[in-house]
């Protein structure tokens, strides 16, 4: 097993590069939010990762007409996906409106 | 070529992501930001219908149709979801949504495992030789169980935050259960480590064993936790979600869904930690739930004893004649619905001659932010909200503080009682003030269990009821003074 974690390190180097930059632009992208945002910012990050929608939209597109099941689970799961994506960013923008209107 | 552009298309959207919400974290940008990350989606999710070609036999995707379908249902409800929603109400819908992506991320996995089983087994007849499989499928087998199990956990998690905050759920907890928790926990590793490294013959059947531990535990887990700790919980499941999301990147080497996924893990953590670090308290104390029901908190300052109440004639007069009337919103404010009312109150004072400000404790209500939201429904102007340190300043010179349903935020205990649960968080100050006014509906302590010595002060007084109820009467009072 030792052997295939390392391979598969070495395999997939790059995405490993990505992961380990990413951990820190998102520790150091959000680091100095003020407190009021905090809800906000949540709600935002919570839009991004409905991200997962593309992996619900390959699985689908990938199904053969007669599996059945994959299609069915699929389908929920694209639907489940855009509810976090759409959802998401409309009720976040909805929050962020509010801030605006008392800026005036 | 096409795949270049889809790859280009996804670098765009990684860029979005990161843009965005490095504008999220700022006022003057925010909404800008969400709009961005919200474009570099869009282009992602388009560009994944028109240009994913699968890399092993070329073919585009199939079902488009059903794919349609599925986005517009989604789009059409999430929408109305989130237009309709009172803006109370925001947290348990940001948990809901939430939930919705992590249980996306678990089904994917379902359907890559039965996909990867039928690939391996040929005919999908359980007969998996272990030697048959190599390295790189039994990672990408790994890959599969952490998306069902992080993904599965914040499912569950997210819909048991989401009924606790609507009052659905109530908190409960037993004896002995964060160790079946940990227990549960490292049942569900095992299996894992077992399924990937053993291959056995009944693989399926493991796979839905985990499937259905992995809710069990995202239910045990958020179950014990009280009801003013689930931001900090839904904080961490949705970072939760972002790692489901990563694992995703990871089986469709997709460079879009690494990123947004661990962009939102990490920085979802970060927030986790600083939404803790405001209630001065860690996020370990949060998970086991030291305030959560299953200890009495440590306070041991008994400070009984005799409070006074306050009529609400009275409360209208003293504050009408006061030159500056500091409000201190609370839970309780956000339970009550009661913003409207607080601005109308506050129009009216100022009609009078009195100066009057918000003071905005950082974890004050349901969420980090949640009382600068809803003042902000309510129209009440943004100079008006003090922050922490301004408001300390101000309660100096103020004459009357009216605490609307805000307990722990206020309680001097955090000062003065080294043994309190609360000690060491940054307090409002308000004694500071020459009179203080508080509305709750009862005695009771509030989410920290504890006592509040405040309470109890000669210029304190109380003034019962709920939140709207009380600032309607007061409101006709001061009309008719």
């Amino acid at each position: 097993m030792m052997e295939a974690i390392i391979n598969w390190l070495g395999n997939h180097q790059e995405m490993i590069y990505v992961v380990l930059l990413m951990i820190f632009l998102g520790i150091e992208v959000i680091g100095r939010v003020p407190s009021v945002l905090h809800t906000p910012l949540m709600s935002g990050a919570n839009a991004i990762h409905g991200v997962v929608i593309i992996g619900a939209i390959i699985v689908m597109g990938k199904a053969e007409a007669d599996n059945y099941l994959a299609l069915t689970l699929g389908f929920i799961a694209v639907i489940l996906g855009t509810l976090n994506v759409v959802g998401g960013f409309v009720v976040t923008d909805r929050m962020l409106e509010m801030f605006k209107k008392k800026k005036k | 070529m096409e795949n270049h552009i889809l790859t280009l298309c996804y670098l765009l959207a990684s860029v979005s992501f990161i843009v965005g919400l490095k504008m999220l974290s700022a006022p003057d940008s925010a909404r800008r930001g969400n709009l961005i990350a919200a474009g570099g989606m869009a282009v992602a999710i388009f560009a994944t219908i028109f240009l994913y070609r699968d890399t092993e036999t070329g073919h585009k995707l199939f079902n488009l149709e059903w794919i349609f379908l599925a986005l517009v249902v989604g789009s059409v409800a999430g929408t109305m979801m989130a237009k309709k929603v009172k803006m109370t109400a925001m947290p348990e819908m940001v948990s809901l949504f939430n939930g919705m992506g992590g249980a996306c991320a678990a089904l994917i996995s379902i359907i890559e495992f039965k996909h990867a089983i039928h690939t391996l087994s040929g005919e999908g007849v359980l007969a998996l030789a272990a030697p048959e499989a190599d390295s790189s499928f039994r990672m990408f087998l790994l890959i599969i169980c952490i998306g069902l199990i992080i993904g599965s956990v914040s499912f569950a998690g997210s819909m048991i935050a989401w009924g606790k905050l609507n009052g659905k759920i109530k908190d409960f907890s037993f004896k002995g259960q964060q160790f079946l928790n940990i227990g549960l926990l490292l049942v569900i590793v095992v299996l894992a480590v077992w399924l990937v490294t053993a291959l056995p013959a009944q693989a399926v059947i493991v796979f839905y064993l985990l499937f259905a531990l992995s809710l069990l535990y995202g239910l045990l887990f958020v179950m014990p936790i009280g009801g003013a700790d689930m931001p900090v919980v839904i904080s961490l499941l949705n970072s939760f979600t972002g790692v489901a999301a990563a694992c995703g990147g990871f089986l469709y080497d997709n460079k879009a869904m690494l990123t947004g996924g661990i962009l939102v893990g990490a920085a979802g953590t970060l927030l986790t930690i600083l939404m803790c670090k405001a209630m001065n308290r860690s996020l370990l104390n949060v998970l086991i739930g030291a305030f959560g029901g299953s200890s009495t908190g440590g306070g041991s300052s008994e400070t009984g004893g005799s409070y006074k109440q306050i009529s609400i004639t009275d409360t209208a007069v003293v504050m009408s004649y006061a030159a500056r009337v500091v409000i201190v919103p609370g839970y309780g404010l956000a339970v009550a619905q009661a913003q409207h009312t607080c601005h109308e109150l506050e129009k009216l004072l100022e009609e009078k001659g009195v100066e009057v400000a918000y003071a905005i404790h950082p974890v004050a209500g349901r969420m980090p932010g949640h009382m600068n939201v809803l003042l902000a429904e309510a129209d009440v102007s943004y100079d008006k909200l003090m922050e922490m340190e301004q408001a300390n300043e101000l309660f100096k010179n103020t004459d009357v503080v009216l605490i609307l349903g805000a307990n722990d935020v206020v309680n001097p205990a955090a000062k003065t009682d080294s043994s309190s649960p609360i000690y060491g968080m940054p307090i409002l100050e308000v004694e500071d003030a020459k009179m203080v006014i508080v509305n709750k509906r009862s005695m009771k302590p509030g989410y920290a269990g504890i006592e509040n010595a405040l309470f109890f002060q000669p210029k304190t007084s109380m003034l019962f009821g709920d939140a709207k109820n009380v600032l309607q009467q007061l409101c006709s009072e001061i009309k008719n003074l």
